[in-house]
């Protein structure tokens, strides 16, 4: 164990992992974010707090994650590329640590194009790859990037995202291996529905053994309407959603379509979990936080183990 | 070459104001080659004007000349013996020319016409593309000839983000993804090894980043 971190303790143990997500609000009401925190608790063993998704200001993900912290849950800080110089990204990660946080998400981000504000300008001064070197080292050889030294280390466990449904495809497995040599210890996957191209990424994946040096946890999003499967397949850059369920979706009356989102969701962790490699499960329930504790449950992957030191 | 797009002729209007003594000053370097502001874009621009003003009956006098290059003193000095007949110096150079003319003639309104947008490569009659963003330390070896800095939307150098789709970028559909093009030609050189090599954090310093670059050749100062 590197870390404090739950779901190091959880993967230490060779125990499945369930994560999920929670968006900050578009203001200052921390009431948000503890109703949100309040639906997951004891559902899942850590809690992803969203850094300005697709590039709408919200609340920042470091106050939210504190909220979460305060409430017994295991935030997972995400943290995207396109705002902060490597300035402002250690600072920020020094911050993170002295305030409990255990768990960092390196991304680079969505483009401001997407967001409420395309007028911007964007940083990217380094790379989701690059981000985790930099973390790594902080912690590891207590170096800020720029050399001098880092006087108390920031103890976190490191993640990233990887999308398999992206192009080119046969790097797909190659960029993960990047980010493993860079010191990624656990990753989150984009939303999977075609679960066969996930699978030949997992071979992929496990013929370089990247999945003993790094836990993939996978993704996972319930359609809320036929409207969104449709939406998602058509709009969202970098998705993967077969026709089939799309036509599965349209087949049941729109009333029903909720709960068939949430079988179709269900039945995909169940799959999901049977490929070797997986380590975890990341239920990504957009703005239906309400949901997951029924997901979780009905996948079987209920109680959660207990991971804090002394209990809570 | 440097690519610009002659801006709308409302807004040069506007930038104007009562101004009605006008030298329109196109350049024959770059924005000639992407028909910015060539002596045909000077000839155009200076009718646009002539007319809109006969039509409003206002007295005027618009000068159309073009120069070799806005970015070197010595083309900039031949208008020297016209310059004060006019107010204003409406320049159809790039951002460097616009300013070197002003640099120039010191007391002298200097416009600009265009607005001067990227290092490009001309794609077909019509068309120009990015390629070069002059971060001042070249790394095309490292990414088999395409530039991430400059053609991948997030400047990464480490692969493409998970928006690259059927080899396009995920902020437009017209634009390649720059790090599908570094991976075919990777793949066609039977180099997928450098992919695997993780590019180390850029020092921009050398980039615009470091502060406004100047260029000192000792060798070639007389």
């Amino acid at each position: 164990m590197k870390t404090n971190s739950g779901i190091e303790r959880i993967l230490a143990g060779g125990g499945f992992v369930v994560t999920s997500e929670c968006g900050p609000p578009r203001g200052a009401d921390a009431e948000v974010i503890r109703r949100k925190g309040e639906l997951l608790r004891g559902v899942v063993d850590g809690v992803n707090v969203t850094d300005n998704q697709t590039s709408v200001v919200r609340m920042s993900s470091l106050s939210a994650c504190v909220i979460l912290k305060g409430m017994g849950l295991e935030p997972i800080l995400q943290m995207v590329c396109r705002d902060r110089n490597r300035i402002a990204l250690q600072s920020d990660i020094l911050g993170a640590a002295a305030l409990g946080i255990n768990n960092v998400l390196c991304l680079s981000g969505d483009h401001q194009k997407f967001g409420d504000h395309p007028q911007g300008k964007n940083v990217y001064d380094m790379d989701s790859v690059q981000l985790i070197q930099v973390v790594c080292r902080m912690r590891d050889e207590g170096r800020f990037l720029g050399g001098e030294e880092v006087k108390g280390r920031p103890v976190m466990f490191v993640g990233a995202a990887e999308n398999p449904f992206a192009d080119p495809f046969e790097i797909r497995a190659l960029r993960l291996g990047k980010k493993v040599k860079a010191g990624c210890e656990f990753i989150q996957t984009q939303c999977i529905y075609n679960i066969e191209r996930f699978s030949r990424w997992m071979e992929m994946v496990c013929e370089r053994g990247l999945h003993e040096r790094c836990a993939v946890l996978a993704g996972v999003t319930p359609f809320k309407s036929a409207g969104m499967a449709n939406y998602m397949k058509k709009n969202v850059p970098g998705m993967d959603v077969p026709e089939e369920m799309i036509a599965r979706m349209k087949g049941v009356p729109k009333e029903r379509q909720a709960e068939e989102g949430i079988r179709i969701c269900v039945e995909t962790i169940q799959r999901v979990r049977e490929i070797p490699g997986v380590r975890g499960i990341h239920v990504m329930a957009i703005e239906w936080e309400e949901k997951v504790a029924e997901i979780v449950k009905a996948a079987g992957l209920l109680p959660r183990p207990e991971t804090r030191v002394g209990g809570h | 070459m440097i690519v610009g797009n002659r801006k709308d002729f409302g807004e040069i209007l506007e930038k104007l104001g009562p101004a009605r003594r006008v030298l329109v000053l196109g350049c024959n370097e770059c924005v000639t080659v992407c028909g910015a502001g060539g002596e045909r874009e000077v000839g155009v621009l200076a009718s646009e004007l002539r007319l809109c003003w006969k039509k409003e009956g206002e007295t005027f006098d618009v000068k159309e000349h073009t120069l070799e290059r806005q970015c070197d003193y010595e083309y900039i000095d031949q208008i020297r013996g016209f310059v004060n007949d006019y107010d204003v110096i409406l320049s159809m150079a790039c951002g460097a020319g616009v300013q070197y003319v002003a640099e120039t003639y010191k007391t002298k309104l200097v416009l600009p016409a265009v607005n001067t947008t990227f290092l490009g490569v001309t794609i077909e009659q019509g068309v120009w593309s990015e390629r070069c963003q002059g971060c001042g330390a070249c790394i095309l070896d490292m990414t088999a000839g395409v530039c991430p800095i400059a053609r991948c939307a997030k400047s990464l150098l480490n692969g493409p983000c998970g928006g690259s789709s059927g080899g396009k970028c995920e902020i437009d559909n017209e634009l390649d993804c720059a790090w599908q093009l570094i991976v075919d030609r990777l793949k066609e050189a039977g180099r997928m090894d450098r992919y695997e090599e993780i590019l180390p954090v850029k020092d921009w310093r050398t980039g615009r980043d470091g502060g406004p670059r100047r260029r000192v050749r000792e060798d070639m100062r007389l």
